[in-house]
């Protein structure tokens, strides 16, 4: 967690707008500059597994972004009241009981989605960004800037994810969201242009290339020094 | 912030409380729902051997689908009927967990129950197809199947298969309609009556095969090798039963056969 920047302590403004400069840059910094996945290198571990297709790729963002923001909130509550000794397993409760509950709703509405994540939600729990962004930021901030907080994280996780899905699906199954690309491509210019799909793409090792050179991009972009 | 012992143990106490209270309540609110996911997700499979069903959107409609054309049955390793369990609750084909079974009994064939469906007829007249579900290994955890076999009990009319992680583009292929089409048409036994399976060769070659082969797929050697076992050795545990229902079609046709099917049962 030596990556992560502690918020300083926030000064009091007697009625700061809804999405002020400083709020807006709790959704924006994590989308890009400060982004839980390319620059603070969490939630590695899903990003790799849950992104071989789009489908399941979307149904965990939207989890993660789910469990983020929840659990944001509730602990940002509860800042006051968690005693300092336990505030690791009361987070870790918290989190756990959420992802739990999404297993579950998962289950029970999105069968065949919880049969191809089933594993990976439960281990929602240990995706350092929930942690990270609860220990670094909830602990110490108010319910409404924790959330915003909370839907930056998980924005920023779900759209690097769904990149890498997006680029996954495509080389290695040759489809987007299901829909055939490549067999369409072939149909239309009668066989002319018949791609192969890359069977390297479907295993972890296409995630860490399609990751690599997004973080490749994004630092020739931000401009990067290294520390 | 320190705080009192006294006060941990309470804010604890609580917390657990309250979550614990609100993981139950949701279990229990959401079991009925679970559960009808579950029981349509088995029903879909079952049908899905003998039919496409991919263009059903409707829940409701699968479930009277499957009560109008599906009955089953549980029998034994020797073909008998098996109404209750060891423990004497009523067996039941469509809540059998056979992933659960195949593991249990992983020792003690001769005790598991074997859950066999039945496609009927339309006018409901007879069978049109015996459906039987089959669990092994496939590459790097567990491959399912339940295979549909003509009323002759002999030709593959379906399959439909589920793994859990094979390779996607390669093992995961098990569950294509490309590479399930392959077999169908193909027979279980031959001439003589000897269980052949159906086997999945090696590589991908496109050439046709006999009846008892079906091209491999091209960079799963593996799991194929774990369909053909566990088809080889499924149809060997169904094989007292199959051979019964033969009998009774065909009173004059099996005479000799069930015994050294029984035989093999037992060396194996």
């Amino acid at each position: 967690m030596s990556t992560e920047t502690l918020e300083q302590a926030i000064v009091k403004e007697p009625a700061e707008p809804l999405l002020s400069k400083r709020r807006k840059k709790f959704i924006t910094d994590p989308l890009n500059d400060d982004n839980p996945i390319t620059i603070q290198v969490l939630g590695i571990c899903s990003a790799l597994a849950v992104t071989v297709k789009m489908e399941p790729t979307l149904v965990m963002s939207i989890a993660v972004l789910f469990v983020i923001v929840f659990s944001n909130l509730i602990i940002s509550l509860m800042r006051d009241i968690i005693p300092g000794r336990v505030r690791i397993i009361v987070q870790l409760a918290i989190v756990a009981t959420l992802v739990t509950l999404v297993s579950e709703v998962l289950k029970a509405y999105l069968f065949d989605m919880y049969k191809v994540l089933g594993a990976f939600v439960g281990l929602i729990i240990t995706n350092c960004i929930v942690m990270g962004r609860l220990e670094a930021f909830a602990m110490a901030n108010k319910a409404y800037d924790s959330v915003l907080d909370g839907l930056g994280s998980g924005f920023g996780y779900a759209w690097i994810i769904l990149t890498v899905a997006f680029f996954r699906e495509l080389f290695g199954s040759g489809t987007v969201f299901d829909v055939p690309v490549y067999a369409t491509l072939s149909e239309w210019t009668g066989g002319l242009v018949n791609i192969q799909t890359n069977g390297l793409m479907v295993d972890s090792i296409g995630a860490f290339m399609v990751l690599g050179i997004l973080i490749w991009v994004q630092r020739t972009q931000n401009g990067y020094v290294e520390h | 912030m320190q705080r009192s012992n006294l006060y941990i143990v309470v804010f604890s106490a609580i917390l657990t409380i309250v979550l614990g209270g609100l993981l139950s309540g949701t279990s229990v609110v959401l079991k009925p729902l679970q559960d009808k996911q579950v029981e349509l997700d088995t029903k879909k499979k079952i049908l899905g051997a003998v039919m496409d069903i991919s263009n059903i959107e409707d829940a409701n409609e699968i479930l009277a689908l499957y009560d109008k054309r599906v009955t089953s049955t549980v029998v034994d390793i020797n073909g008998e009927p098996m109404a209750t369990d060891a423990k004497g609750n009523p067996l039941v084909a469509e809540k059998i967990d056979f992933q659960k079974n195949h593991n249990k009994f992983k020792k003690d064939v001769e005790s598991r129950p074997y859950p066999v469906f039945m496609y009927m007829k339309e006018d409901g007249s007879g069978v049109d197809a015996y459906i039987f579900p089959m669990f092994g290994a496939g590459l790097w955890d567990w491959i399912s199947g339940f295979v549909a076999v003509d009323s002759d009990l002999n030709t593959v009319r379906g399959v439909a298969f589920d793994h859990k992680s094979e390779t996607p583009g390669l093992g995961a292929r098990i569950t294509d309609e490309a590479v399930k089409a392959r077999f169908v048409g193909k027979k279980l036994y031959d001439a003589s009556g000897t269980l052949q399976s159906v086997n999945m060769i090696k590589g991908e070659k496109g050439e046709p095969l006999d009846d008892h082969h079906i091209d491999g797929m091209s960079g799963a050697t593996l799991t194929g090798k774990g369909l053909n076992a566990m088809l080889m050795d499924y149809f060997g545990y169904y094989g007292a039963y199959i051979d019964k229902v033969k009998a009774v079609n065909e009173p004059v046709a099996q005479v000799v056969e069930p015994a050294t099917e029984v035989e093999e049962e037992t060396a194996e």
